[in-house]
């Protein structure tokens, strides 16, 4: 049986070690066998006969007591995250399931990363919902803002890939102002004109909830979140051999900014299934594993780019994106599809819990990343399964990890109000009991 | 004997435009298609045999550096092309254009009535039909880009081979900011309402459509034909794609030449 969190036990917040995310993408766990050969594109325009609402209704209450049950087991944080039009990511808007998440949860960080500010119109709205969780959470969102991927914003959305940067740049700037300007503004922008900026509710985080931006290795991302004071959070599905050199290219880039390497400035996301033995792990999370990378990466290159997406600084550095990096491992047939060559490649980590702590151990600090964003339910993993591979490493994984990176302060972690301070949440079903 | 090529440029928002002159007669202006006009091509030259022909850069386009950047809504961009029609001597000389071009063209026959001649358009963007749906030129695997563009692919690599000896990563980056360019301008349906402007349209029109255009289908040129105030004419080139000046460099001019003639 799991070991729920008692309630006297000392909050996580003031924790000093590394932060470790259950990160849930919420695929689509129905799509064929055959689905690589007879469908084109898992995302933009994958087709609607593969959706079935009444299955979804149980993939969704299903992911939602995954999330639900991380935060119990004690990890630091939930986190979702925003696609459209996609048969691997079911949250176009992540805003509603981590509403709810703030309602059945009561220590966890709520990570919504994010909502991709240059889709919303006026970005104020962003501003607004983000404010609402951090209220009704009493203080525990990180407020994630992607760009976003082109499949998404400039396909799925429609938006002008010429235009796209400049616009999330300028959202970027009227939510931070919304979030602290204490009178009512006009805002002038290049995209955006509001004669009354003033919103309600206002965040309960001052001077507003941590901003972690998930983005590629463009150096301009890198430098930015460096003048701005954000997280650079590393999203790769493509583990941690592959994201090294990222990761090397942003310490060294803040090292040239005169930025200290404190491990918080960074987040990076790592695919992990545990078992009793490494064995066992091969075993149980072959499956999953395979369907993820075999039918959820199944992205038509059409879509991998849009003209304008990538800066022209970008191209020369040589850089591409996610997408466009599977469609050129795709050409030169070195995508792993298979459960050796996915281990093997570290696009997933498995073993016993002390190798996936050894493991783990290792990735945080050769990538000097101090939150690391799990994803322990993948592909069309079940839910005994996930809770299974959840529970053992919160019980068994999770305790060999509290030292790390504890000299170092986490100043991009929410501040939430005193637990004493916040609505007590009273569990559903007692509720229930009370009203019958 | 046409004269030889002249390269200048002109100014525009603080970016440089490229403008190519060549030839003997009236001028003729010509405002270059997707994915622009990274070198000179024969269709100019059979041009330049009787008229002066005169080819500015659209901005952000080969040649029009990152012009397209500061131009954030429809009307910045007809400004910025009437702008430059003005500055490159076009103003009141006949105008040719091809897709991208093509529809700027027709803004500006348009909106300046008196600014344009005769007005020659080859497949020209602009309008968005439905049941008929122009192709999408951006999302497209890259190696069937140049076949959706000409009918023979070999036009459009011929177009876009990088020079031998250049080597470096600025060509490719140009070709890239051309379908940029044209994004930022008509993402994501192509359509930029110039329907509703069409009827301004008085200038004589003369419409060409590659018999094997897998761009803008065929019935765009009668929407435009039935819309325009102006006399129309429309003129289909076979063995000819969506850049029909690409592929059918010298029958696309002299249609063009012929009928400037016949119109007079």
């Amino acid at each position: 049986m799991v070991s729920l969190r008692p309630l006297n036990m000392p909050s996580l917040w003031e924790k000093r070690a590394m932060k470790l995310m259950w990160f849930h993408l919420m695929p689509y766990t129905e799509l064929p066998d055959d689905f690589r050969d007879k469908h084109p594109s898992v995302w933009v325009d994958i087709h609607s006969s593969l959706f079935d609402p009444r299955r979804a209704h149980h993939i969704y209450n299903d992911f939602m007591d995954e999330l639900e049950f991380a935060a119990e087991c004690g990890f630091d944080a939930v986190c979702v995250n925003e696609h459209h039009s996609n048969g691997y990511g079911l949250m176009p808007s992540p805003n509603l399931i981590a509403s709810a998440l703030a309602r059945r949860t009561t220590d966890t960080a709520l990570c919504v990363m994010g909502n991709s500010l240059a889709l919303y119109n006026p970005p104020t709205r962003v501003a607004e919902e983000f404010a609402m969780i951090d209220v009704i959470s009493g203080g525990r969102l990180i407020a994630g803002f992607p760009v976003g991927t082109p499949m998404d914003t400039c396909f799925a959305y429609g938006q002008n890939p010429s235009m796209l940067r400049d616009r999330y740049y300028e959202a970027h700037d009227l939510v931070l102002r919304a979030w602290t300007e204490t009178d009512t503004f006009a805002f002038n922008g290049r995209f955006n004109q509001q004669r009354y900026v003033n919103i309600w509710p206002r965040p309960v985080q001052k001077p507003h909830p941590p901003i972690w931006i998930p983005g590629g290795g463009s150096i301009e991302t890198w430098r930015w979140c460096a003048e701005m004071d954000h997280v650079y959070a590393y999203l790769s599905y493509f583990g941690y051999q592959a994201g090294q050199a990222t990761m090397d290219g942003f310490w060294a880039e803040m090292d040239r900014l005169g930025k200290d390497r404190n491990p918080y400035r960074a987040g990076f996301l790592q695919f992990v299934g545990v078992a009793e033995s490494r064995e066992e792990a091969y075993r149980l999370y072959s499956e999953p594993a395979e369907y993820f990378y075999g039918r959820c990466l199944h992205v038509d290159p059409r879509f991998a780019n849009a003209p304008g997406y990538t800066s022209e600084a970008t191209q020369r550095a040589g850089v591409v994106g996610q997408v466009a990096q599977v469609a050129r491992m795709r050409r030169f047939d070195t995508l792993a599809r298979e459960m050796d060559a996915i281990v093997e490649k570290g696009y997933v980590i498995i073993g016993s819990p002390d190798e996936v702590a050894a493991r783990l151990k290792e990735v945080a600090t050769n990538l000097n990343v101090g939150h690391m964003m799990l994803l322990m339910q993948f592909g069309n993993m079940d839910k005994d399964l996930a809770k299974y591979n959840t529970q053992l490493f919160a019980e068994r994984v999770m305790p060999q990890l509290t030292d790390t990176f504890a000299e170092w302060e986490d100043r991009w972690w929410p501040q939430p109000m005193k637990r004493d301070a916040r609505a007590p949440l009273i569990p559903f079903q007692l509720a229930a009991m009370a009203a019958q | 004997m046409a004269s030889e090529l002249e390269t200048s440029s002109v100014e525009l928002n603080g970016f440089s435009s490229r403008v190519w002159k060549k030839g003997e007669g009236p001028k003729l202006g010509f405002l270059a298609g997707f994915g622009g006009l990274p070198r000179w091509i024969p269709f100019l030259d059979a041009l330049a045999r009787e008229r002066t022909v005169i080819v500015p850069s659209l901005p952000g386009f080969p040649g029009g550096e990152r012009g397209h950047t500061v131009l954030d809504s429809h009307l910045d961009w007809v400004l910025t092309v009437r702008q430059l029609l003005q500055k490159a001597g076009l103003d009141g000389a006949d105008l040719a254009g091809s897709s991208v071009g093509g529809s700027f063209a027709a803004e500006i026959a348009a909106i300046w009535p008196g600014s344009v001649g005769r007005l020659a358009l080859i497949a020209p963007w602009g309008l968005f039909d439905e049941k008929e749906p122009m192709t999408d030129p951006w999302a497209q695997r890259a190696p069937d880009v140049p076949a959706l563009l000409c009918a023979d692919p070999e036009r459009w690599n011929e177009l876009k081979a990088e020079p031998e000896g250049a080597n470096s990563p600025e060509w490719p980056i140009e070709q890239t900011r051309a379908n940029e360019a044209a994004a930022r301008a008509f993402w994501p349906l192509g359509n930029t309402r110039l329907e509703k402007r069409l009827p301004l349209i008085i200038a004589s029109t003369l419409l060409i459509w590659g018999a094997e255009d897998r761009i803008m289908p065929r019935s765009y040129a009668d929407r435009f034909a039935a819309a325009i105030a102006g006399k129309t004419r429309i003129a289909t080139i076979p063995g000819a794609g969506h850049l029909a000046e690409l592929d059918q460099p010298n029958e696309v001019a002299a249609t063009i030449l012929r009928w400037m003639k016949e119109d007079s």
